[in-house]
């Protein structure tokens, strides 16, 4: 792995290595303003690797790898291979994370209180997190939040922002002063672009806060909003959980404790406006 | 100092920890999980003075060892129940066996699928059993399903449908094909019963399994962690009577050269007549420790070499050469 | 004749929630969502092994069931044994 950078997202540090420059010089860009591993030890390590010699430079193909690893996984082409990295990051917290309960959710946060919102993928997670961040809300995160199991707090993960296809240009022009990636097209799931969190997510992110609100948004329907039982929540958290099974009796209580103390809605909504304007007033 | 020898310094004085720079560290975390050791790593090293960052992640693989264990264990007991009305002896093997009689092997131990040893003239009617109690094939293949019945040593893997977790129904310990053919009427008939009525090995069977499971069956990928459970079996019950049970199964070499390996890397102490090295040694020594810092794999023409030797051990040329080409047609490669 | 013993209580964390209630299985890590009859037949057996006549028996006593269905409750254990939380005991 003859290029390397490494890089701390909440409390979880990384070591990212490459047969190539382009996807280190990429990540060591866009999140420049990140600390490192503490004490320099990663948590998780991410290799992206050329699964023959001549692949390094003939038609490249980037392989992911790491501790952990879904095994037959589709390569990407080199042009895609931030994506890659931050894919090898995802799939390292969904296999391999231990310390915290990680729901699959994006979540800001207010004067200490989180509002969490999970939702499968094209619920338009990633969108909605970028709109509040532009309208003052702490991005804790767009794809994963991380629930301590002893204190019951909710941790920030940010990771860049995974805006794609129509979110994309939503995004743009509710943030037009932000930094964003480069364009990534004909990727799995269409088009995509790369949003770093504001510097106040980054300054921020160590610091975890009281889950107020769990929220179950679905995308493309006529605005609408109800109450959802704790049983139902409970459920519907557990399938949006990739680790809650390993952390055992510890993630029993911790969701039980979550969906028990914490009221939770569920949302419908047209587009991304709409939804913004709901979430502010219901947190 | 390559990382797995790193590894395997510090499983054998873990005193070895305190004092590693951050690079070592992480190479140290990297090679212990691709080799599945970082449960026993952390055993061995929790409480020493080190770190936050690495005391957490000792933290955090004791947690998922313990996690893995209490699965792998309810694994064993409803296999137990749903083959408690045929009253066949059903023998657990390696890390079930390990962690349900409470063996120092089984300390921070990862456990993988669960592997059980029952009567050959029986494996029909577990099967039976088995599937009645909501297991079922994983995705036959006709190749590999043909292959597993009539030549391996073991029922085609079944998972529980609700569980998702797999069990190995073995009836030998090696392939039919192989060159060496364990004595596993014998491995039965002296298999020793837990409370619960289900059985493990004797002592000195446990340590000839692991040696033909290290050495005879498979390609040596996950050998550290196999040669660390024979370290501990060999620490907890000694030698006596191995050599003589191990010529027994025709595991004589396997077991002596597991001895000498167990005692290169992690320090076994091992009988002055079981030191004798043969030119085969190194190799096996730089196969098993074939790791670079990030846990990758490296050294590939060793082992390509041991990939093909494994395949030679279990089967005829001639078969070879066609489930190789089988193999190699449908994409498979040695990692 | 078939006995039926359920998980040793120490060894269930029963949770109920508002429509359904919620059992984690220490000895397995699996958690279980479930819903009446279940909590009740689990504390109707209690520490014995019971046959299924004699469980429907205690249950009817207890819960005042209007309509006791051996066939229903035969179906339901069968259920909890396949999920771990019962156990089927033959006679030898």
């Amino acid at each position: 792995m003859r290029h390397v950078t490494a890089v701390r997202i909440g409390p979880i540090g990384f070591r990212i290595g490459s047969h190539w420059r382009g996807p280190i010089a990429a990540i060591e860009d866009l999140y420049a303003g990140y600390p490192a591993p503490d004490d320099g030890i990663p948590d998780f390590n991410v290799h992206l690797f050329a699964a023959r010699p001549w692949r390094r430079v003939l038609r490249p193909s980037v392989h992911i790898g790491g501790d952990f690893v879904i095994p037959d996984a589709a390569p990407l082409p080199l042009a895609q291979g931030l994506l890659a990295a931050e894919m090898g990051m995802n799939l390292q917290m969904a296999l391999g994370l231990r310390r915290y309960l990680l729901l699959h959710a994006s979540a800001v946060e207010r004067d200490g209180r989180a509002v969490l919102m999970t939702g499968i993928s094209g619920a338009g997670k990633s969108t909605l997190a970028a709109l509040l961040m532009a309208r003052g809300w702490r991005l804790m995160g767009d794809e994963f939040v991380l629930i301590d199991p002893a204190t019951g707090l909710a941790h920030a993960f940010p990771r860049l922002i995974s805006l794609k296809n129509e979110g994309i240009p939503v995004a743009e022009q509710a943030v037009p002063q932000g930094r964003f990636g480069p364009m990534l097209l004909g990727t799995p799931k269409g088009t995509l672009r790369h949003l770093v969190p504001d510097a106040r997510a980054v300054s921020a992110m160590a610091e975890p806060a009281e889950p107020a609100l769990l929220l179950f948004p679905r995308f493309g329907f006529e605005a609408a909003e109800r109450a959802v039982l704790p049983s139902e929540a409970f459920v519907r958290l557990t399938q949006s959980s990739t680790n809650y099974v390993n952390l055992a009796e510890r993630g029993f209580e911790a969701l039980t404790r979550l969906v028990r103390s914490v009221p939770s809605r569920a949302i419908d909504y047209p587009d991304a406006e709409t939804a913004v304007g709901m979430v502010e007033a219901l947190a | 100092m390559n990382p797995a020898m790193l590894l395997a310094a510090v499983l054998r004085d873990p005193a070895r920890a305190e004092g590693l720079t951050a690079p070592e560290w992480t190479a140290l975390f990297a090679v212990a999980r691709a080799e599945q050791l970082i449960g026993t790593l952390a055993h061995r090293i929790d409480g020493l003075a080190m770190p936050p960052a690495a005391a957490r992640l000792v933290k955090d693989a004791i947690a998922s060892a313990e996690q893995g264990r209490t699965a792998a264990l309810w694994e064993a007991e409803m296999a137990r129940r749903a083959l408690a009305p045929l009253d066949m002896p059903v023998v657990l093997l390696k890390g079930t066996a390990y962690a349900a009689a409470g063996l120092s092997p089984s300390v921070g131990r990862a456990i993988g699928d669960l592997d059980i040893l029952v009567p050959r003239e029986r494996v029909e009617e577990a099967e039976t059993a088995l599937l009645a109690a909501g297991w079922e094939w994983v995705k036959p293949d006709p190749y590999d399903d043909l292959y597993y019945r009539q030549w391996m040593h073991e029922l085609p893997p079944l998972i529980h449908r609700d569980r998702d977790k797999m069990i190995d129904v073995h009836h030998t310990v090696l392939p039919l094909t192989a060159r060496i053919t364990p004595d596993a009427a014998a491995m039965l008939a002296d298999s020793i019963a837990l409370e619960n009525g289900l059985r493990i090995l004797s002592p000195q069977d446990m340590v000839c399994h692991a040696a033909a499971h290290l050495f005879a069956d498979g390609d040596l990928a996950g050998g550290m962690r196999n040669l660390w459970d024979i370290h501990c079996l060999l620490g907890e019950f000694g030698f006596d009577g191995l050599a003589a049970r191990a010529a027994r199964h025709g595991l004589g070499s396997a077991v002596a050269r597991a001895a000498r390996q167990a005692n290169r890397l992690y320090g076994t102490p091992i009988p002055e007549t079981w030191r004798v090295w043969d030119s085969m040694d190194p190799l096996f020594v730089r196969r098993l420790t074939a790791r670079d810092g990030w846990g990758r794999s490296t050294r590939k023409l060793v082992q390509l070499g041991f990939y093909l030797r494994s395949h030679w051990l279990r089967m005829p040329p001639l078969m070879l050469a066609r489930h190789l080409w089988t193999k190699y047609r449908k994409g498979h490669r040695p990692t | 004749m078939i006995r039926y013993r359920a998980a040793p209580p120490s060894t269930l964390r029963v949770f109920p929630l508002d429509a359904l209630t919620l059992i984690y299985h220490r000895a397995s890590g699996i958690t279980h969502v479930v819903d009446a009859p279940v909590p009740e037949i689990l504390e109707a057996l209690g520490d014995d092994a019971l046959t299924s006549p004699a469980l429907l028996a205690r249950l009817a006593e207890r819960f005042d069931l209007a309509d006791p269905d051996p066939m229903a409750l035969a179906v339901r254990l069968d259920e909890l044994a396949a999920a771990g939380l019962v156990e089927r005991l033959c006679a030898m």
